[in-house]
């Protein structure tokens, strides 16, 4: 076992060093920037006023401030959750529809215990929320571990479903029936629980209780992947699901825990979009856009630029809350419409996969010789893609 | 339920959906193209929304919806070049790195409207062509030959890529490229440019599939495609990688669409139901991946990018 893991610990480091790499992240952004500033001026806007008010409409003052960390927690959970996925080797596209199903089973716990005082209905309503998303989670993950069905497609699928029952629960069976509109009923719950909103912790500003509770699951989730027996487990999983079964693990059950774990993160976020909102109701449009903003994509590319780990990506989430938030203010200030930003994500996305190759490359033409001092056990095949691994079908 | 059942609604609802699974249809089938020669690329439907509002923009412009449709298949084309070079030259994590794709499509194609058109105005939309005769048939000819053009090609394009794909020297490369790239190499086929050339008819299909979306719809918006794209890719696995598999997910996808809208408007299902019933889709589909997943093997070298010597 202890040569074992330090096998795994040495390819978990050089699996590190290719997907990630410390200078690849910053350039993609930079970059990313510069081709926005390039649209701005295409567009006839002067890129240095739109940058500034971003800037200025995400960090500068406290209230800038606490709006950007409350736009970022859900981030952040999302983020968190796609990063535990990613360890196992399994990609989360699916946070959209985790969102909405933790959100609708929060909505639902508060509508349903509307006298419990707020420091029972809280903790209730958040693990509920973490519950939904979980449920939600679990079916892809079982899917992918037991049966071998591709991740991406069956989470996107999911999405799909999930939308269309958020549309029916809120139209439907938990539709606030008290409101008088001669239009027919708007797709919305009623008013929940004033115990059951997260509290404001700093007076004239919107950060509530739950940036709070993101960090410290960040933190969490930290210390689970990386300081116990079963996080050690996701990532040999992640690292080759041959050689972990050889070691003994559980490999199916493993992967499907650590889609569910991600699903639960993502529920959680969909909780505290609801319950941190500002009408503090959950409303649809019918779009799983309109609910989420987006945080189920936005999430992947928070993990993504937070190097795939939850301590970092806080870091991250931060950062590209604060993108989202200065966005409107962008807007106003030189009329660039805040999409630029969804523009921006994924063209950060797209820098950093490919920097990563040119990073690869150049590695593995500088001097070989202190390559092999430094790391003698390192394997001659790249880790294995993502996209592939589920046809290495377990017998 | 009886009302549903007249030889008027039962031919309507079975032609729109054959024009509802026409974008499905296309983008599928270059998607497929694709992943034949090992280049999986999730960045469809972002593809598919630029595409959208360059041949909105273009129609609104000009008038003229031929040029309009060229200009989405162009955008398609050009996306195809960034694709190939991202997932093909670089070798990116291919799964990733059309996420994002997808995000740049989704937000820029809703920048550009918002800062270009602004109102949304409808455009014309495509006439239907009649076949001569064969759309004289009773029943079959209002379901199948009174479609528009795009919906013909969608449907033609079927057996030309089962062709392709299976009787030609490049089909062969084609799927030597994403069943073992390493011997395909080794008798002279060139690797990455089978690939380039496959991504690039893929993403030029998505962009086709783009313009036949909005012309079907007639007016962009955001998030035009609801997820479309993503879709498509599934029908793939759907359709076990055979063009006619991915016809027939195509059409299932159209007809309980059109199916469902067609029971809304006569008032069959109560309108919340019918939420419900829209996800019957998604949910045949995943069924559908459990099956196939054990049944048909994707191609090996299915989002692997191919390094010499490794």
């Amino acid at each position: 076992m202890s040569r074992f893991s330090v096998a795994v610990g040495e390819a978990w480091k050089d699996r590190r060093r290719l997907l990630l790499s410390w200078f690849a992240l910053p350039l993609s952004l930079v970059a990313a920037l510069l081709l926005g500033a390039i649209m701005m001026l295409a567009l006839g806007a002067n890129p240095i006023t739109g940058y500034n008010a971003l800037i200025v409409g995400a960090f500068d003052g406290s209230y800038a401030l606490g709006s950007t960390a409350v736009r970022a927690a859900p981030l952040l959970l999302v983020a968190v959750g796609i990063c535990v996925a990613f360890r196992a080797n399994v990609f989360n596209i699916g946070g959209e529809g985790q969102l909405a199903m933790g959100g609708l089973a929060s909505s639902a716990t508060a509508l349903a215990l509307p006298n419990l005082p707020s420091i029972e209905l809280i903790p209730l309503v958040l693990l509920a929320g973490a519950a939904g998303g979980a449920a939600w989670g679990a079916i892809p993950g079982a899917f992918k571990a037991y049966f071998n069905v591709n991740e991406i497609l069956s989470t996107i699928m999911l999405n799909l479903v999930a939308v269309q029952i958020m549309n029916w629960l809120l139209a439907g069976p938990m539709v606030d029936k008290t409101q008088n509109s001669t239009y027919g009923l708007i797709p919305e719950t009623r008013l929940l629980p004033r115990a059951s909103w997260l509290p404001i912790l700093i007076p004239n500003t919107q950060l509530h209780l739950g940036v709070l509770i993101a960090v410290v699951v960040a933190v969490g989730v930290w210390v689970l992947i990386y300081r116990t027996s079963f996080g050690f487990r996701i990532q040999a999983v992640g690292l080759s699901r041959d050689a972990s079964r050889y070691a003994g693990m559980p490999v199916k059950r493993t992967m499907t825990l650590a889609m569910t774990i991600s699903g639960a993160m993502c529920g959680l976020a969909g909780a505290l979009l609801v319950f941190g909102s500002i009408s503090h109701r959950m409303v649809t449009d019918g779009s799983l856009t309109g609910f989420t903003g987006s945080d189920g994509f936005n999430g992947i590319v928070v993990a993504l630029f937070g190097a795939l780990n939850p301590l970092w990506t806080i870091i991250s989430a931060f950062l590209f809350g604060g993108l989202l938030v200065g966005g409107d203010a962008l807007q106003v200030a030189t009329g660039v419409p805040a999409d630029m930003v969804t523009a921006l994500e994924g063209l950060v996305v797209v820098f950093v996969v490919s920097l990563e190759y040119m990073r690869r490359r150049s590695r593995t033409t500088s001097s070989p010789s202190r390559r092999s001092r430094a790391r003698p056990t390192e394997p001659v095949a790249p880790a294995e893609s993502l996209v592939t691994a589920d046809e290495r079908s377990d017998p | 339920m009886s009302q549903f059942f007249t030889y008027a609604v039962l031919t309507a609802t079975v032609a729109s959906a054959l024009g509802l699974a026409a974008p499905f249809l296309l983008a599928a089938l270059g998607e497929t193209v694709g992943q034949r020669s090992g280049v999986i690329n999730l960045g469809v439907d972002g593809i598919m929304l630029l595409s959208a509002f360059t041949t909105y923009f273009t129609a609104l412009k000009t008038g003229n919806l031929l040029f309009a449709v060229l200009v989405g298949m162009g955008t398609g084309a050009v996306m195809g070049i960034v694709t190939a070079f991202i997932s093909v030259t670089l070798k990116a994590e291919q799964g990733i790195s059309g996420i994002g794709v997808y995000l740049f499509g989704l937000g820029f194609s809703d920048l550009m409207f918002i800062k270009l058109v602004g109102t949304p105005l409808p455009i014309n939309s495509l006439n239907p062509i009649n076949i001569p005769l064969l759309d004289r048939i009773p029943a079959v000819g209002g379901m199948f030959f009174k479609q528009t053009i795009l919906v013909y090609v969608a449907f033609l394009l079927v057996p030309v890529v089962t062709f392709v794909l299976n009787r030609t020297t490049f089909g062969m490369k084609v799927r030597a490229s994403g069943e073992n790239p390493a011997a395909a190499d080794s008798v002279g086929v060139n690797v990455a440019r089978i690939r380039w050339s496959t991504v690039l008819i893929g993403c030029t299909l998505a962009g086709l599939a783009g313009a036949a979306l909005l012309l079907y719809d007639g007016i962009f918006q955001e998030n035009l495609t609801q997820s479309e794209g993503f879709i498509a890719v599934a029908l793939v696995y759907f359709g076990a990688w055979r063009p006619t598999g991915v016809m027939g997910g195509s059409v299932l996808y159209g007809l309980t669409i059109a199916v469902v809208l067609e029971w809304k408007s006569l008032g069959i299902i109560p309108l919340s139901a019918s939420d419900l019933a829209a996800t019957a889709p998604a949910v045949i589909t995943i069924l559908a991946l459990l099956t196939i997943a054990r049944r048909f093997r994707q191609p090996a070298a299915l989002g692997k990018p191919y390094e010499r010597g490794g």
